[in-house]
């Protein structure tokens, strides 16, 4: 596959580290007040693309602040087809990845949820729920619209296990940097640059690792070994404390910064 | 139990292997519904966790292990008891299959007996739970006490509120009660939190499930370590219907559906006769099947009540243990299948009944089992004649509290 095949959010990271740099893909809780102006001040800080949850009401793989921004965005009336429509209307020049739960979109329907994302320029699907084992009906539907899906390799997955994960992932990897939920932690967790190496060794595809990654000093630690890094929970929590775009665009800033120093 | 109705039941269980609730389907199907809907992390756990079990319940070893456990310190097998008072009353026969005497208090021991010696078989050190009225958080401290683990329950801050009793009897036990403070504050979040505790912990922790919910293979493991109820049952209810009866069965089987575990360890015994009609009995505000649609939470997908968009619905019932918006997939299959039928009570309707049994009985139910028997009193004019039969999967005791501030002066 060419370069210029490559689906926007694949291409972006890509091009990121074709040139020797590393990815900064920030997560947005979608449906938040104010959430358009913050994904575009987030794109022009330096993000290579922008995860967006859209909420659920029983987001299992999530820790308190990511469970408190989706409370908030459902309160305030989130739905799938609000935030897809927002994000059509929104021209931030940085590609968009969707993150949410399986049941919004079985409910929604594969198909129409992935024709959907096309209209809304979204290349990339994250669905923390949908293992392997559970994967088909989504992916067919996705594959066809044109729509990546993106696969979580976890800590725990055995090697036999990663060449399959990896063979059925688009986009990038989404490698779980510890075993536990989203959140900030104190310290990069020993188990982020073994997955990340794992995976290395397994694929072309960007590696990038996300849960547990709260600091642009442990964005660069782990990026010793990983493509890239997703930040959510310690961006959103100030998404929440400050409401200010400014101020968080300034904080993803920091990351770009420690990136780009290596 | 005594050796004749040992070996009476181990006939009737070569007989169920066949049946229809028999052993899942690809990645834990029945029907269209079940599956492992789970963050990967959590897969090779549930991979490692069907093949010790297939293993273990193939092991003799296991089974007898876990038989003197049941017999000796759960009290099985529990009585079947003829209702005279209330079944003249009612206008037909009424037997129920009293799981309120096991040990803990409710059928949940039998499932957490069998869990909690897999776990242990399988190296790990600590136990977390989820529970709603708290049974099953009692009956997993339980075996935690027994078999000397780490335990920890997850449950909603609204039925910590309601059931302080049983909160308070997992302490005894020595474990730990943690409140879960999401969403409705109630069993669909003590769910998440239990999850989201095993996604960070699944190297030493053993998820012991409470219900016939949840990811593969659970709805299938629990059905078969509550398949005791039914298959005792079965062979109670031949002997109590006499040598006369044509088949020695009873014409219906009933059980309150959260989850479903009672009823799916019930109708395990039944469900492979025709003749025998199998009824669940869901609360008019957690009705997955009778208010819901097929979607996907908890690791499965099966009847759930939700909103258009998929977010799932605050389920609203006077009985913390049947306040889910949810059910077992493989009653959801069974509901498609038309094995089984699945009816709503109310609240008040689970009221009256619930000082019924007691009146006429001296038998104080759970509020759970309360709605089973409250959808055969407004049913009692199609039932007139009939032999039906009730799991009484719990007793009211922990409810006492509860009906005190309902019911107040008018006792």
């Amino acid at each position: 596959m060419s370069a210029s095949d490559l689906l926007p959010f694949q291409a972006s990271l890509e091009a990121r580290r074709s040139s020797g740099g590393k990815c900064l893909v920030p997560y947005l809780t979608g449906g938040l007040p104010g959430w358009e102006l913050m994904l575009e001040a987030v794109a022009s800080a330096g993000a290579d693309g922008i995860e967006v949850g859209i909420p659920f009401s029983d987001p299992v793989m999530d820790g308190p602040i990511i469970q408190e921004s989706s409370e908030l965005a459902l309160a305030a009336g989130a739905t799938p087809p609000g935030i897809l429509d927002g994000l059509s209307r929104l021209d931030i020049g940085v590609p968009l990845a969707v993150m949410t739960y399986v049941n919004l979109v079985y409910r929604f329907g594969y198909e129409r949820f992935a024709d959907s994302m096309v209209k809304a320029g979204v290349s990339a699907a994250i669905l923390p729920d949908m293992p392997l084992e559970e994967a088909g009906d989504w992916c067919g539907a996705a594959d066809a619209a044109g729509v990546q899906t993106v696969m979580l390799a976890a800590p725990t997955t055995p090697d036999e296990r990663l060449l399959r994960v990896v063979e059925r992932c688009g986009g990038f990897v989404y490698a779980v940097g510890l075993l536990g939920i989203t959140g900030e932690r104190d310290s990069l967790a020993a188990s982020a640059k073994v997955i990340a190496k794992r995976l290395k060794d397994v694929t072309d595809l960007p590696v990038l690792v996300g849960v547990g990654i709260s600091t642009p000093e442990q964005a660069a630690e782990v990026c010793e070994v990983a493509d890239g890094v997703v930040v959510g929970s310690a961006i959103v929590r100030r998404v929440l404390e400050t409401g200010s775009p400014e101020s968080v665009a300034d904080f993803v800033g920091s990351f770009r910064e420690a990136l780009d120093k290596g | 139990m005594n050796n004749d109705l040992k070996n009476q039941a181990d006939e009737l269980a070569q007989v169920f292997a066949s049946d229809m609730v028999g052993a899942p389907t690809g990645v834990g199907r029945f029907g269209e519904f079940g599956g492992m809907f789970v963050p990967e992390t959590l897969v090779p756990a549930l991979h490692e966790l069907e093949a010790a079990f297939k293993d273990a319940w193939a092991d003799p070893v296991f089974r007898n292990e876990l038989d003197t456990l049941l017999a000796d310190y759960a009290g099985r097998p529990s009585p079947l008891t003829r209702c005279d008072r209330l079944g003249e009353q009612l206008g037909f026969q009424l037997y129920l299959k009293r799981e309120d005497l096991n040990h803990t208090g409710s059928h949940k021991i039998n499932n957490v007996l069998g869990q909690a010696l897999l776990a242990k078989r399988m190296g790990k050190t600590r136990l977390v739970a989820e529970t709603g009225a708290g049974q099953h958080g009692v009956a997993t401290a339980t075996a935690a006490a027994l078999m000397d683990m780490e335990c920890l329950v997850y449950m909603g801050e609204v039925d910590i509120a309601r059931q302080e009793l049983n909160v308070f009897r997992m302490r005894l036990l020595g474990a730990e009660v943690t409140p879960a403070v999401s969403g409705s504050r109630t069993l669909k979040d003590a769910v998440n939190e239990a999850m989201r505790d095993w996604v960070g912990t699944v190297e030493h922790t053993y998820y012991c499930l409470g219900s016939v919910l949840g990811p593969h293979p659970y709805p299938w493991m629990v059905r078969e370590f509550h398949r005791v109820i039914g298959t005792e049952a079965a062979v109670q209810c031949r002997v109590a219907l006499g040598a006369d009866h044509p088949t020695g069965r009873p014409d219906v089987v009933v059980a309150c559906i959260g989850g479903g575990s009672n009823a799916a360890g019930i109708f395990s015994g039944f469900a492979a006769f025709p003749e025998v009609d199998l009824v669940g009995v869901e609360p008019e505000g957690g009705a997955a099947i009778g208010h819901g649609i097929p979607g996907i939470v908890h690791g499965m997908k099966s009847y759930l009540m939700q909103d258009e968009f998929g977010q799932v619905s605050e389920a609203q019932s006077i009985s913390a243990g049947l306040d889910y918006p949810g059910v077992g997939p493989e009653h959801a299959h069974l509901a498609d299948s038309g094995r089984a039928k699945y009816e709503q009570v109310s609240d008040a309707e689970v009221i009256d009944a619930f000082q019924l049994l007691s009146r006429t009985e001296g038998i104080i139910p759970a509020l759970e089992p309360a709605h089973a028997l409250a959808w055969v009193v407004r049913e009692k004019e199609s039932l007139a004649g009939k032999n039906v039969l009730i799991n009484m999967s719990g007793r009211g005791d922990k409810d006492v509290g509860q009906m005190m501030e309902v019911l107040g002066d008018t006792l």
